[in-house]
């Protein structure tokens, strides 16, 4: 038994459901109480989808569960199948279903239903929503795919977008629109707008492209080994990773490399000047891993951000990820404890926070800039414009999205130079977010503990032996909150080098000088 | 309805029932609510992934960022041996009270899975009870799906604390339902206007508050969903005011009425309280009957205030209910609306395919319904309310009922704002 106060990922029945809702032609007949069909609205409010997910929950209740549930099932899978007529159907469990037994694959399979019919074993349990997608599409694939010749031009399939994804359906045609520029066509995209029909002709694509290895790793290496279709590893998550997949791309498909960048902006808009205040900004990463690992390669390569913490939630995915963090010289966060990753980032002091919209939650309780790189999402996370993670114009949004949370470059000159001005000061945050600007407090140099300063008395917490005085502490508190954080943690940090216990105002200004870059 | 009949509204009107898909919340959502109101309690489901999923994204994906719930998941483990779960449990709530000494009230929530294994909680319970009482006082009750529908799970969770209430012999009122704070003033301010002393309220904001109870104790409920919390304050001794419920202005003065008159308050002094709030409750009311007025009316089954809603739509602001779904009917305590509400098909259960073949045939001008339908169905064509608003929005009494007519306004206005864009 484990306490959790907010998860990551749902169950893995909801995983299926995001692949269920993600096709066409799909119905997913679920056994499951009252009450579960509450993951309609991830769909239909967070997603804002205009129909139904195609899901059948069969409603027992507990005066079913002495009497017949099977034959619940049964009527409830007839009942969808003669009024959706869908190509494909899966079937199976919910956590509570799970329980009771009534193997929905055997059940369904009695019915003699004229579609495929594709049963989940999905373990409530012990796995998660990730898993079941990544479960249902396998089942799905391989029930469908059928043996056939590959197409005459050069083509590939693009594996992994579901519903509910983080930027799914703009990295699809993001990434579509690339391969097409390189002149490789697009066989099937799935699961995302495929239908049944659409599986079955997946190996007749020369590659596969997988672009979200939790969801559909395991139907690319299916795929490999069955169809003997190779499958690409990088992930295209910033220009240099855009780059790499590319080459990649061009040596499975036997093209050229030679893209138009006309309107890859990242690079530029990261190298002008106006960029020169991003410098070594200290940032934390956490997400789901493909997501958190990419984000990481761009915040330092692509940014020059410093990452100071980086991690994922799904646990399938921790040995590459800590492979990754080495990279960077740090210790991996695997953890689906929110709690765990709050302690983490206060530890590690950012000034940015890259998550998702749990890490969204902890940066606003902390007072910390945050930007969402990665699901679990919420309504906010479907914007209406075109908005990739993906190829060229991902790379541009993330530039935009990433730093958009700080205070802009000039501003923070100013901050620093006019601590106590009525108009740029410590509370009133970035000047372009209006519903932060408030009044300078009469005290300048004694702001109320707010959630910054919460944080390093947390920080300060940690370097118990260290003493500030109170001049150097005050000396402190005039440098501005964005980088206070760094200041007071390297200042600590060097006092701890020196054997310093008492921290003055020449070891603030000594350990400023040792670190200056 | 010709004029010269006597209304008797929806008494003996058939009702067609239902079984299928249910496209309803469980009990556990209350909590959602609950946890908000009793500012001492914490709720610890005890089920799956499943049920800290729901409760999650019925929150909204964390709204409130320290929350006085979470969920006791269930792992392989604790499914093998029960006795092992047991231990499971009580260690997790000890390690929860030492973190959270705030805590007075522990709610502990049985779910599908907890039921489905038998997992004793009042068992647990006990134990707890028996060592942490009486700083902390121990409750459990059921939210589950296979038990519960929505808002069942706050008349669980009320059910199960009324045991527990202290005994008294004096003359009180209890006003029983989960109220947001600025209704519950409302309400106690009118009562005492008209010199009703000693009036109390289930839930209490804190544990210290809590009201008592016992044969002189008159109560009467705010909430349509309380069947066994009535039940449970009957086996203590007290005695229903029955009446209709506080929604709108006619809702809220005949629910004020029957309060009245068991405590034999002056007719004189009923009106000089009522008077003013009535007007008032007409006037904001009228401002969006004009948009509602002879508007077609089609209620999904979701938070069980359906009956009472549909009474206020239709006699207060001219809406012509063509169906009235409701997740179960409590003839005992709807009476009074029924006998209130205009003829209409009405519907208990569901089976939410079949619901949706007769909504698309009516055509309404206005759905209720909950947020797996709103989005789809509106963008079919249809203006929607989603109907957890409800639950979440101070509809209740005299100040709110323009309010609770703006909140099926709204949709109707909105869409002729946007008329000519593209939907």
């Amino acid at each position: 038994m484990k306490l959790t106060l907010w998860t990551y990922e749902g169950p893995p029945h909801v995983g299926a459901m995001r692949v269920a809702t993600a096709m066409k032609g799909v119905h997913y007949v679920l056994h499951a109480p009252q009450g579960d069909t509450y993951a309609d609205l991830l769909f239909t409010m967070i997603e804002r989808r205009n129909h139904r997910p195609p899901v059948t929950f069969t409603t027992f209740q507990a005066s079913d569960l002495g009497a017949d549930t099977a034959t619940l099932f049964k009527r409830a899978a007839q009942g969808a199948y003669d009024r959706f007529q869908p190509q494909a159907m899966i079937v199976g469990a919910s956590c509570t279903a799970e329980l009771i037994q009534d193997d929905p694959g055997g059940l369904a399979s009695t019915l003699g239903l004229p579609c495929p019919v594709v049963p989940l074993d999905l373990p409530s349990y012990s796995r998660k929503e990730n898993f079941g997608a990544d479960e249902t599409f396998l089942a799905l694939t391989r029930a469908l795919a059928q043996p056939c010749a590959r197409t005459k031009e050069v083509s590939c399939n693009i594996l992994g977008a579901t519903a509910l994804g983080f930027r799914h359906r703009d990295d699809v045609a993001e990434i579509t629109s690339l391969l097409r520029q390189m002149g490789i066509a697009v066989n099937v995209a799935a699961p995302l707008d495929a239908t049944p029909a659409d599986l079955a002709r997946l190996p007749a694509a020369h590659f596969n492209v997988l672009l979200y290895p939790e969801t559909g790793e395991s139907t690319a290496r299916w795929l490999e080994k069955t169809h003997g279709q190779p499958f690409t590893k990088t992930i295209p998550i910033g220009a240099h990773a855009t780059r790499d997949f590319i080459a990649e791309v061009a040596a499975l498909a036997g093209v050229s490399a030679k893209v138009d960048e006309t309107n890859l902006r990242q690079p530029w808009w990261s190298a002008s000047v106006d960029s020169t205040y991003l410098t070594g900004k200290r940032v934390f990463i956490f997400g789901d891993a493909t997501h958190a690992m990419a984000a990481a390669r761009v915040a330092r390569d692509e940014i020059g951000f410093e990452v100071v913490g980086l991690g994922c939630y799904n646990r399938e995915f921790a040995r590459p990820m800590r492979a990754a963090a080495k990279d960077y010289g740090l210790e991996a966060l695997i953890s689906d404890d929110y709690l765990e990753v709050e302690a983490a980032i206060i530890a590690a002091a950012p000034e940015l926070i890259l998550g998702t919209q749990m890490e969204r939650h902890i940066a606003k309780r902390l007072g910390i800039a945050c930007a969402v790189i990665s699901a679990p999402v919420h309504v906010q996370d479907f914007p209406a414009r075109y908005s990739p993670q993906m190829g060229f114009e991902g790379a541009n949004v993330l530039f935009d999205t990433w730093i958009h949370p700080l205070v802009m470059g000039l501003e923070e000159h100013l901050l620093t130079m006019f601590r106590e001005d009525f108009e740029f000061h410590d509370a009133a945050g970035p000047s372009h977010h209006g519903g932060k600007a408030t009044p300078a407090p009469a005290q300048i140099l004694e702001p109320t503990p707010d959630a910054a300063t919460q944080m390093i008395e947390a920080a300060q917490a940690l370097a118990h032996a260290l003493h500030w005085l109170p001049d150097a502490e005050k000396e402190l508190k005039k440098i501005p909150f964005f980088v206070r954080a760094k200041a007071r943690r390297n200042t600590e940090k060097y006092a701890a080098e020196k054997g310093v216990t008492q921290i003055t105002i020449e070891t603030l200004y000594e350990a400023k000088a040792h670190y200056a870059r | 309805m010709s004029l010269d009949t006597p209304p008797t509204g929806c008494l003996h009107t058939p009702v067609l029932r239902e079984r299928g898909q249910r496209e309803v919340f469980c009990g556990l959502t209350g909590i959602i609510w609950l946890h908000r109101k009793m500012q001492d309690a914490f709720f610890l489901v005890v089920g799956s992934r499943t049920c800290a999923h729901l409760l999650q994204s019925a929150a909204g994906v964390m709204i409130f960022a320290e929350p006085r719930f979470g969920t006791a998941i269930l792992e392989e483990k604790d499914l093998a041996g029960l006795a092992d779960a047991h231990q499971e449990l009580e260690r997790e709530v000890e390690r929860l009270l030492s973190r959270r000494p705030d805590i007075r009230q522990l709610f502990l929530v049985g779910s599908c899975p907890s039921e489905v294994i038998k997992l004793d909680l009042s068992r647990t319970a006990e134990r707890l009870n028996a060592r942490h009482g009486p700083s902390v006082r121990v409750y459990n009750y059921s939210g589950s799906g296979i038990e519960t529908t929505f808002t069942q799970g706050e008349d669980a969770c009320l059910a199960a604390m009324v045991p527990g209430l202290a005994e008294t012999q004096d003359e009180t009122l209890l006003v029983v339902g989960a109220l947001p704070d600025v209704v519950e003033d409302q309400c106690l301010s009118l009562l005492t206007q008209m010199g009703i002393r000693n009036v109390s309220f289930l839930p209490s904001r804190r544990a210290s508050d809590a009201p008592k109870v016992g044969e002189n104790t008159r109560f009467i409920l705010t909430q349509p969903f309380l069947a066994d919390t009535a039940h449970a304050l009957e086996r203590r001794g007290a005695q229903r005011i029955v009446a209709p419920f506080p929604f709108g202005e006619e809702g809220t003065t005949d629910w004020l009425r029957a309060v009245a008159k068991r405590h034999g308050v002056m007719l004189e002094t009923f009106d000089a309280v009522t008077a003013a709030p009535r007007a008032r409750a007409r006037k904001a009311v009228a401002a969006h009957a004009e948009t509602l007025r002879g508007k077609t009316l089609f209620m999904f089954p979701d938070s069980q205030l359906e009956i009472p809603l549909a009474r206020f739509l239709a006699r207060e602001c001219g809406m012509l209910p063509v169906e009235v779904g409701t997740p179960y009917l409590h003839r005992g305590l709807m009476e009074p609306e029924l006998a209130l509400l205009p003829q209409t098909v009405l519907s208990e259960g569901q089976d939410v395919d079949l619901q949706l073949d007769r909504h698309a045939a009516l055509k309404p001008d206005l759905t209720v319904c909950g947020l797996g339908l709103a989005n789809p169905l509106e963008a079919a064509g249809h203006a929607t309310k989603w109907a957890i608003e409800l639950v979440f929005t101070p509809v209740h009494f005299y100040e709110q009922a323009g309010d609770l007519a703006g909140l099926f306004s709204r949709p109707l206005r909105r869409r002729a704002l946007l008329q000519g864009a593209a939907r």
